[in-house]
């Protein structure tokens, strides 16, 4: 059981960058490797995965004392897919590019292992403002890395930003850098880059 | 790593990294000259950057993160000359140099540097630029010999018999559907990327590396013997059995790589079983993509796809330790 007197600024920073879930975690890989060809893509994929969070965090917090725990998995995913598929229907109604740009990975959003570790490892066990809290702080995590990845892809592998040009005319792009390569390579770069930066902070803490 | 086992009288032998490296940036001289007297100044220019590109990203690299620096051991500079080797001469020549730095950085560096890549460097840079650069890596010319400035834009000898092979889609395709002779083909009269059009050069090279002892010859003959094999059995218009081996061996890329790509220490496997197997597996790929695979040329792909098999053919052919007693007898 996490301390109760946890801070809300702690939980909401955890799941930034603590454990931030693409970057300390590894959770999600299959959207994080799908989508981000285009930061537009990163961006309406994080914010889709925010929302079902967040709903999936509340209403599971609220039910924490209700579900039997023999049967909580189960319980877990007819509330998380309720809320995946109101995300996919707003996303139909109001952004149709975005909707058809992201596919199939919108109802995938159901299988994401960040929305069901989340409710197992936080929402049943904590109160209806920390889960909130922590859905928006883990979805916001996952929508800044998504976009991180996604822009360096775009950039190299386009030569754009959010579908703006910006090396002119000249710049001859990286196909690799779009194609599903692509996206393993950028992962791993950000990966290793991050490990042996808190690897060195970590050392000089020590020392 | 190879061991040398040989009878008394025993010398002392100068192998080292350094000297291997320069044995086979020797053998690779030949196709080197021949490379720049068949496609004019810029393959020189080529090669030049893509060694001089490879010796600085690794002499970067060592410094930037305080390692020794191992560019004095020619491996930088035979990865750069191969990366150069690989590309075609109208390709521009900052392609040479990232594909020399990826090559350095990202496939030898990142993975612990000289003898802990897992992959080709040189090959490994070439896929990239392929799957990247798709139209500056397929824009083959005809060799021009020398100031001729406008060069024709050609067909591979593979892409030619692919588009002749095919005859449904001959029609929609552009290049012209042309079978070269086998003097052409042999002598490197034909459109390619700098190193692997004259194959004469490469077998002076492949004799010179036997000599001195670098290499030896089961990988390159095995992995162009299945490649022959293979391409009789499958290739061809009139059924199995029909298919053109020596067509097959004398274009693209195939010796070049199989003496050259296939044939480095780190990435193929240390028994003698494993290279055989190792090399039957190139030869197989490499037929199986030029027959039925959407590419035209599949010798890189299937140098690399051998690479990442080595690992377990190095575990399962383990050579059987010497006076050891089954577990359960």
């Amino acid at each position: 059981m996490p301390n109760k007197k946890v801070r809300m600024s702690t939980i909401f920073l955890n799941g930034i960058i603590t454990e931030n879930p693409t970057f300390r975690l590894v959770l999600g890989m299959c959207p994080t490797l799908a989508v981000t060809t285009a930061a537009i893509n990163g961006v309406g994929m994080g914010l889709a995965a925010t929302m079902v969070l967040i709903g999936s965090n509340v209403v599971i917090s609220l039910l924490r004392n209700i579900i039997p725990d023999k049967v909580r998995i189960p319980c877990f995913i007819v509330v998380i897919c309720s809320f995946v598929t109101i995300v996919q229907m707003l996303m139909q109604a109001y952004v149709q590019d975005l909707y058809a740009s992201l596919g199939m990975f919108i109802p995938l959003i159901v299988v994401n292992c960040i929305i069901l570790a989340r409710a197992e490892a936080f929402a049943c066990k904590n109160g209806v403002l920390a889960s909130a809290i922590d859905g928006l702080g883990m979805g916001l995590g996952f929508t800044l890395s998504l976009t991180i990845i996604a822009s360096i892809r775009e950039l190299i592998g386009s030569g754009k930003i959010f579908g703006i040009d910006v090396f002119g005319g000249g710049y001859e792009p990286m196909l690799l850098m779009i194609l599903p390569a692509g996206g393993f390579i950028t992962l791993g770069l950000l990966l290793g880059i991050l490990n042996s930066v808190t690897a060195k902070s970590a050392m000089k803490k020590e020392a | 790593m190879k061991l040398k086992v040989s009878t008394a009288p025993h010398v002392h032998s100068k192998n080292s990294v350094e000297r291997i490296m320069l044995d086979v940036i020797i053998a690779l001289l030949p196709t080197a000259a021949v490379g720049v007297y068949l496609f004019g100044y810029m393959a020189g220019l080529h090669i030049i950057v893509g060694v001089a590109s490879a010796v600085l990203a690794e002499y970067a690299w060592q410094k930037l993160n305080k390692k020794t620096v191992t560019i004095s051991d020619f491996s930088a500079a035979l990865t750069g000359f191969l990366v150069a080797l690989n590309v075609p001469v109208n390709a521009p020549v900052w392609i040479t140099f990232i594909g020399s730095v990826v090559a350095i950085i990202m496939v030898k560096q990142l993975f612990g540097g000289i003898g802990d890549n897992f992959l080709n460097p040189a090959l490994t840079a070439r896929a990239i630029l392929l799957a990247s650069w798709p139209t500056h890596m397929n824009a083959f010319t005809s060799p021009s010999m020398f100031g001729t400035v406008d060069a024709v834009s050609a067909a591979t000898p593979l892409t030619a018999n692919y588009v002749s092979g095919a005859s449904d889609a001959a029609s929609s395709a552009t290049s012209v559907a042309v079978n070269y002779s086998y003097t052409d083909l042999l002598l490197g009269n034909i459109p390619g990327t700098i190193g692997e059009v004259c194959k004469i050069a490469i077998l002076i090279g492949f004799v010179y590396l036997l000599i001195r002892g670098v290499i030896t010859w089961h990988i390159p003959v095995i992995m162009v013997g299945a490649v022959a094999l293979f391409t009789w059995v499958l290739g061809g218009n009139e059924g199995v059995f029909t298919g053109d081996p020596l067509y097959a061996v004398l274009s693209g890329g195939l010796l070049f790589g199989a003496v050259f790509m296939a044939t480095d220490y780190t990435t193929n496997p240390m028994t003698r079983k494993g290279e055989v197997i190792y090399a039957v597996g190139c030869g197989l790929i490499v037929a199986l993509i030029r027959e039925y695979g959407s590419y035209h040329e599949g010798v890189t792909y299937a140098i690399l796809i051998m690479n990442i098999v080595t690992p377990l053919l190095d575990k399962y052919i383990a050579p059987k330790l010497y006076g050891r007693v089954k577990k359960n007898a």
